[in-house]
């Protein structure tokens, strides 16, 4: 693996008496595109501030492209960010926010001209250069802080949740724009945002965030299917937590008895976080299946009923209560041609397997 | 029926306020051009002779002059003051800020008459000549609250992204200041120009102590009522100092709603 872009150890930044970043360290590849996740107040925006050059770390430190970034300002670092607010100035038109930040770099005022125009058509706004910021739509403005920050080149851009003010049909149409543009110009990306489905579906790599620290950094794939603990778990994707005994270790696993499903043998990669302390067994809805037909089979059957159903066209989300669990199991199903939805109150058999349970600290 | 009752009195108290408050203004013009040389009703006719006698008043011009140029400074100086502090206030922690700031704002409480007694014992004790500039001191003491008062509610809305954006894309913090920051609190800068230039223009006490043998109008105007034969030149002034800051007002609006626009805010509040 080639040498990384960010290379951040220790970093820790205090504001008076709160630690909003206890000791973060971590790497952020060439060319990627890599997203903090974590709930409000966990920190990810001072971290991306800490990168940009707005906020001096209290400790630690950060190499960009391996270069020390201690005392360097964010006029002189190689990151370029657009601002949750997109922060496009108001008293200069689009043309001029863009070419704002070339106007110290490039002298010759017609190589200026081909560049802003390049970045404008880059984001989709030609002929858009003699507005002003209030004439334009939230979605544009976000493509003129991308444009404005992009046309500089930066080594990193960093993204302060830049979707989260738009509706959703405009959002789903700026994610999936935003990572053709990464594509595109193979600049790193560092995106923030508190949604779990925007950081799986656009990055390459997604580094969960809780209370200043790092819990997991993994690829979307890795995070939904090998969650380091229950709070990651919990946090991507649905997932039901049901209380469980560990028996002990067996060749090629962990005997477990999961309460209100029984004894399973689970394979020890399916406990990424060990079985040490308390645990518990999580099982995503699209693990468990309804058996509709007695011929249908599964590892495990158990029996539930079906408490709430939620309709979503391509999918159903039935609650199932099943003895033994406190809480209602929720369980997903393809709604495949042919296949019935039940109706609260309806008696269901239940499929499972050792596939489906984690073991979660 | 009580509410009628209830909105007939206010009707009454705004009038009466009205009146109060303007009826004198209205007064100015009516006798600056009423040819008798006393200020009584009834009118006895038409005549520009008041103005003609003004213009023929030399240390009235030297006073005029004088004002301006006081005005002007003070307006200059207060606001870089009051820009700074504003600023400083507004983004910057800074240990004992409370106080400091408390300290910088105490002469809008503080009566302006120990403020010129109090420059005026330290201007002698230095040993220092009373000049222009001495009123300029006392005026910029006096004015600088003001600005900050006007320029903070500018700096509290201006968000700050503006400025980390412009940092961020490879700008200096001084090109910040100047192409950022600058444009965008302009209406406050303007406005607090306008609020200082007026306040000293018009300021009376501290120019009244630390005046030389410069006087400035305020402390000229003074000096003529003693003399009733002066009064209605007197008008004609107040008269041209009326639509003198009355056209400052409208042009002082129209530059701000002017800005409003083109940053597409709100042209709520102001002046007028
Ligand atoms: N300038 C500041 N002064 C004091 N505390 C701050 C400051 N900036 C952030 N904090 C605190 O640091 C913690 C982390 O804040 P941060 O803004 O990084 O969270 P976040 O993960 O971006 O949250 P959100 O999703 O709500 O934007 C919070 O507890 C916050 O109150
Ligand atoms: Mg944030």
């Amino acid at each position: 693996m080639s040498e990384p872009i960010i290379r951040m150890t220790g970093i820790e930044k205090a504001f008076g008496d709160v630690r909003a970043l206890k000791g973060v360290s971590m790497e952020v590849r060439v060319g990627e595109f890599f997203s903090l996740l974590g709930p409000s107040g966990c920190g990810k925006t001072t971290l991306l501030r800490v990168i940009a050059g707005f906020e001096e770390p209290t400790d630690g430190n950060i190499l960009i492209g391996g270069r020390p970034m201690d005392g360097v300002p964010a006029n002189r670092r190689p990151t370029n960010m657009v601002f949750q607010n997109y922060a496009v100035f108001p008293h200069m038109t689009v043309a001029e926010n863009v070419e704002y930040g070339l106007r110290v770099r490039i002298k010759d005022r017609n190589e200026r001209q081909r560049q802003v125009d390049d970045a404008l058509a880059m984001v989709g706004l030609e002929g858009f250069g003699a507005r002003h910021s209030h004439e334009l739509s939230g979605g544009q403005r976000q493509r003129v802080a991308l444009a404005r920050a992009l046309v500089l080149k930066p080594t990193v851009l960093l993204l302060d949740e830049p979707l989260s003010a738009l509706d959703k049909k405009l959002r789903e149409q700026m994610q999936s724009e935003l990572r053709h543009l990464q594509r595109a110009v193979g600049i790193t990306f560092i995106l923030v945002t508190h949604d779990q489905e925007e950081a799986l579906t656009m990055s390459d790599r997604v580094a969960v965030m809780f209370e200043g620290d790092i819990a997991q950094l993994a690829s979307p794939q890795d995070l939904y299917r090998r969650p380091v603990d229950r709070r990651v778990a919990g946090f991507i994707g649905v997932m039901n937590f049901i209380d469980v005994r560990v028996l002990g270790a067996v060749p090629g696993g962990v005997e477990v008895d999961v309460a209100g499903l029984g004894r399973v043998v689970v394979p020890a990669e399916q406990a990424p976080g060990g079985t040490e302390g308390p645990i518990v067994a999580g099982i995503r809805p699209e693990m468990l299946t309804v058996l509709f037909d007695d011929s249908d089979v599964a590892a495990r059957v158990t029996e539930g009923e079906i408490d709430e159903v939620q309709y979503f066209g391509d999918m159903t989300y039935y609650d199932v209560k099943i003895d033994g669990i406190g809480k209602p199991v929720t369980l997903a199903m393809r709604n495949t041609a042919g296949r019935r939805v039940l109706q609260p109150g309806d008696r269901a058999r239940i499929g499972w397997g050792p596939d489906s349970v984690l073991l979660l600290r | 029926m009580r509410t009628v009752g209830k909105l007939t009195w206010l009707h009454v108290y705004l009038v009466v306020f009205l009146v109060f408050l303007y009826a004198p203004a209205v007064l100015l013009p009516v006798f600056a051009f009423n040819s008798s040389r006393v200020v009584a009703f009834p009118l006895s006719g038409f005549t520009f002779d008041w103005f003609r006698l003004l213009l023929d008043t030399e240390p009235l011009f030297d006073a005029t002059r004088n004002s301006l140029i006081i005005a002007v400074i003070t307006a200059v100086f207060a606001t870089i003051l009051g820009t700074f502090a504003a600023r400083a206030s507004t983004r910057y922690r800074f240990p004992w800020k409370k106080g400091v700031m408390g300290f910088v704002m105490l002469p809008l409480v503080l009566p302006e008459i120990i403020v010129g007694v109090s420059l005026l014992v330290v201007i002698l004790q230095l040993g220092l000549n009373l000049s222009l500039w001495s009123i300029i001191l006392g005026h910029v003491l006096i004015c600088t609250p003001f600005c900050i008062a006007i320029l903070s509610a500018s700096f509290q809305g201006l968000d700050r992204s503006y400025e980390e954006a412009s940092h961020d894309l490879g700008r200096s913090h001084f090109a910040t200041f100047m192409l950022i920051t600058l444009p965008l609190v302009a209406p406050g800068i303007i406005a607090s120009l306008l609020v200082s230039f007026t306040i000293s223009l018009d300021e009376f006490i501290i120019a009244f102590f630390l005046s030389g043998t410069d006087a400035t109008l305020p402390v000229y105007i003074w000096g003529l009522v003693r003399f009733p034969q002066r009064l209605p030149s007197l008008m004609a002034l107040g008269t041209i100092l009326l639509v003198v800051s009355l056209c400052l007002l409208v042009a002082a609006e129209y530059v701000r709603r002017l800005g409003a626009r083109r940053t597409g805010t709100e042209a709520s509040g102001g002046f007028l």
